[in-house]
């Protein structure tokens, strides 16, 4: 072992039971529980309050560059916080297929790859297509990924469980080989000086450079922020609740007169346009495309963000991209231990926490929460952690 | 902010109840019924058939469930369907509600057979039931649960969720309204905001009724409602079921114990390995010596003399 890797072991190591440490002592003190019960008596208004300063810090952070959070002088700070936000907004998306409807998908990188193609196609220079605004590259990617989870979904969605898995996992494959294999794709050459957003430095620049990472990641930010709206919205749906029922038992739900199939394709469709979405961004800001980067373990990793994050959990999911991005750029000279280094982690986690770091956790009715207050005077049981079931029934007896 | 809560003070209906004007709480049950059963003309239609099996058998394998059963169901009554275990009551139900099509003979459901109508096209068409092994959304609150019975009569479509348009904020506000009354009607309101998983077992039966009724169906399969209740819970239920069937509900109920079945059901079909055997009032099939001789076993106790 190097230096430089015990250096970066040490700081893991110290950064991990840091967050361990002050986890457990939040569980202890059942501060959680009573934190969420702070969070749930504010009303909307009073939550922005406190969102909008989170958020403002959050988007700044690129230019903040805190000392010890900051991955200089390895990487470019700002370019990391981008490659954090862009697995976040992944982990979203995924979350939809794996989280809320509880369908296994291993190949989600093949509609990030397909997005990152969209993009590549209609930008690039070495692209025989004619050429549109970057910007416009987004929607396109994310019709055209809908189009692809429709295509794919509709022979496989009858399948269930380890079926499923096993043909997502393969088409991520098949989108890796055409990539390589289909002459108009271009294979390892790939594409040089895909699209980015219009605009300009005060020195004439390029605002979207791809050396420029923080407008790269506040335009990822203010995706996400509308991604979490919207997906909020159909969470707190009859979609989100027959996606959730599919997850906790199809047969009964299908009984109980939710047509399943076609929220799954739903499910499917909503999130490929999502993982669509963020290939197209990747392409735009790393500038290049070609069949490197979209194999099965980037897809694993996709995976990891999520249970790792705590599948069902879009706060989770978020932290859990973050985390899985970070981690490689921060500690360099581990990351080619990075494979060993999550695998480990999602054992452990597996064993003293199999719910990820932050459990599933969905609101399930529109304005569920003044209906809770209105009708039984109390906010719903959001959580499913023992210690709060314990102390409700012992409120009672 | 088109979110302004309409909190009102701590406590909600359910404390509320407790300190109402019997005049105030029989206004209030009132409105608890009008949500429960919102059709009930449907009651004065009694008579006609509602589902009629013909012919139905059912094969798993060499196993044969269920053997060439016919019988009808009328709208507005309470039938019975009885059977030592195994006899294939529970397939009954799964033929009927699409979880199994019948090897050969046919369902039909207002005179249309269900033909290859998909499970929850049958809900659609007023056909729920509950589960012997409960099988409640147990990460869900019981309300979400009641909720997702409700969803099966909503129009609301993804784009119309995902924009949050009028009809779904209509369609949300009042099913979170009629499933806290049919909440209220099984008599479990007060545990709407636990998750299905972390009720008591009661509860988790009666929630299963108010699911299954929340997809207003013509017809309410219940499947052993009462399996692990003690007799002061089987009197409740039996009450509860009455009143639903009072509501303009039919129903179908299946169950081991004799005292509820003679009490409450207005009809009976008894099936034994497969074959339907005896069919006719409770009181004609308490005195059938087939049924006696294949169900009750020897004829003994007070569980059957002191029913009717
Ligand atoms: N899917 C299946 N595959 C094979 N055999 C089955 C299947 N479902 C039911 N059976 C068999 O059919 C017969 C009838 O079962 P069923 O569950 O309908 O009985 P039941 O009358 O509901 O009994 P119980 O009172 O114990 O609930 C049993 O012998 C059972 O083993
Ligand atoms: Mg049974």
């Amino acid at each position: 072992m190097t230096s430089d890797e015990i250096i970066d072991l040490v700081e893991m190591v110290v950064l991990v039971a840091v967050l361990v440490a002050v986890g457990k002592l939040f569980q202890r003190s059942k501060a959680s529980g009573r934190l969420g019960e702070w969070w749930n008596s504010k009303s909307r208004v009073e939550q922005w309050a406190w969102l909008v300063p989170l958020i403002a810090v959050v988007v700044l952070i690129p230019v903040i560059n805190p000392p010890f959070l900051t991955t200089e002088p390895g990487t470019n700070f700002p370019i990391t916080m981008f490659n954090c936000a862009l697995y976040a907004l992944v982990a979203l998306g995924l979350n939809v297929v794996v989280g809320q409807a509880g369908l296994l998908d291993l190949g989600y990188v093949g509609f990030f790859a397909v997005g990152a193609y969209v993009a590549a196609l209609f930008t690039s220079p070495d692209s025989q297509l004619s050429k549109i605004p970057y910007l416009w590259t987004l929607p396109l990617a994310m019709v055209v990924t809908m189009f692809f989870g429709v295509v794919l979904g509709t022979p496989t969605l009858r399948l269930r469980g380890d079926y499923l898995a096993i043909v997502t996992l393969g088409f991520g494959e098949i989108v890796r080989l055409l990539a390589t294999l289909m002459p108009p794709l271009k294979g390892n050459v790939g594409f040089q000086d895909v699209g980015h957003p219009p605009g300009t430095k005060a020195d004439g620049g390029a605002l979207f450079a791809n050396t420029n990472g923080t407008p790269w990641y506040m335009l990822t930010i203010g995706i996400i922020l509308i991604v979490l709206l919207l997906v909020g919205n159909l969470e707190r749906s009859r979609v989100g609740r027959a996606w959730v029922a599919i997850r906790e038992d199809e047969d009964a739900a299908e009984m109980m007169g939710v047509p399943v199939f076609k929220f799954k394709l739903w499910a499917f469709a909503i999130g490929a346009a999502i993982g669509g979405l963020s290939g197209s961004l990747f392409a735009g800001q790393v500038s290049f495309v070609n069949n490197q980067k979209f194999d099965v373990p980037t897809s694993v990793l996709f995976l990891a963000a999520v249970v790792l994050g705590g599948s069902g959990n879009k706060v989770g999911v978020l932290l859990g991209g973050f985390v899985i991005a970070y981690i490689p750029f921060r500690f360099t000279a581990l990351a080619s231990y990075k494979y060993l280094i999550f695998g480990v982690a999602l054992v452990v986690l597996m064993i003293f926490r199999p719910q990820g770091l932050l459990g599933a956790r969905q609101r399930l009715l529109a304005r569920g929460r003044q209906a809770y207050q209105r009708l039984i005077g109390r906010p719903e049981q959001l959580s499913s952690d023992s210690s709060l079931v314990a102390e409700k029934a012992g409120d009672s007896a | 902010m088109s979110d302004t809560p309409e909190v009102e003070p701590e406590g909600g209906i359910v404390a509320e109840l407790e300190h109402m004007t019997e005049a105030e709480r029989a206004a209030h049950e009132a409105e608890v019924a009008e949500a429960v059963a919102p059709d009930r003309e449907i009651a004065v239609e009694v008579g006609d058939t509602l589902l009629e099996l013909r012919d139905v058998t059912m094969r798993f394998g060499g196993l044969v469930a269920m053997d060439s059963v016919s019988f009808s169901i009328k709208r507005g009554e309470i039938l019975g369907l009885i059977g030592p275990n195994g006899a294939g009551k529970t397939t009954c139900f799964n033929a009927m509600t699409g979880v199994y099509r019948p090897t050969s003979g046919q369902v039909l459901l207002e005179d249309r057979p269900l033909g290859r109508a998909k499970r929850h096209q049958i809900t659609h068409r007023g056909i729920a039931r509950t589960f012997q092994n409960i099988r409640l959304f147990g990460e869900m609150t019981a309300l979400e649960n009641v909720v997702v019975g409700a969803d099966a009569r909503h129009q609301t479509s993804v784009v119309g969720a995902l924009l949050r348009l009028p009809r779904h904020h209509r369609e949300e506000r009042e099913a979170i309204d009629r499933a806290m009354a049919l909440l209220e009607f099984m008599g479990i309101a007060d545990r709407a905001a636990d998750k299905a998983k972390n009720l008591p077992y009661g509860y988790q039966r009666r929630l299963e009724i108010a699911r299954a009724l929340a997809t207003e169906p013509k017809l309410l399969c219940l499947d052993e409602p009462a399996a692990g209740f003690n007799p002061a819970e089987k009197d409740e239920l039996m009450g509860l079921i009455r009143k639903i069937r009072d509501d303009g509900y039919t129903v179908l109920l299946i169950e081991h114990d004799m005292r509820l079945v003679m009490g409450v059901t207005d009809r009976i079909v008894v099936l034994e390995f497969g074959k339907k055997i005896a069919e006719g009032l409770p009181a004609e099939i308490r005195d059938n010596p087939a049924v006696i001789a294949a169900y009750l076993g020897v004829p003994d106790e007070e569980d059957t003399d002191g029913a009717a």
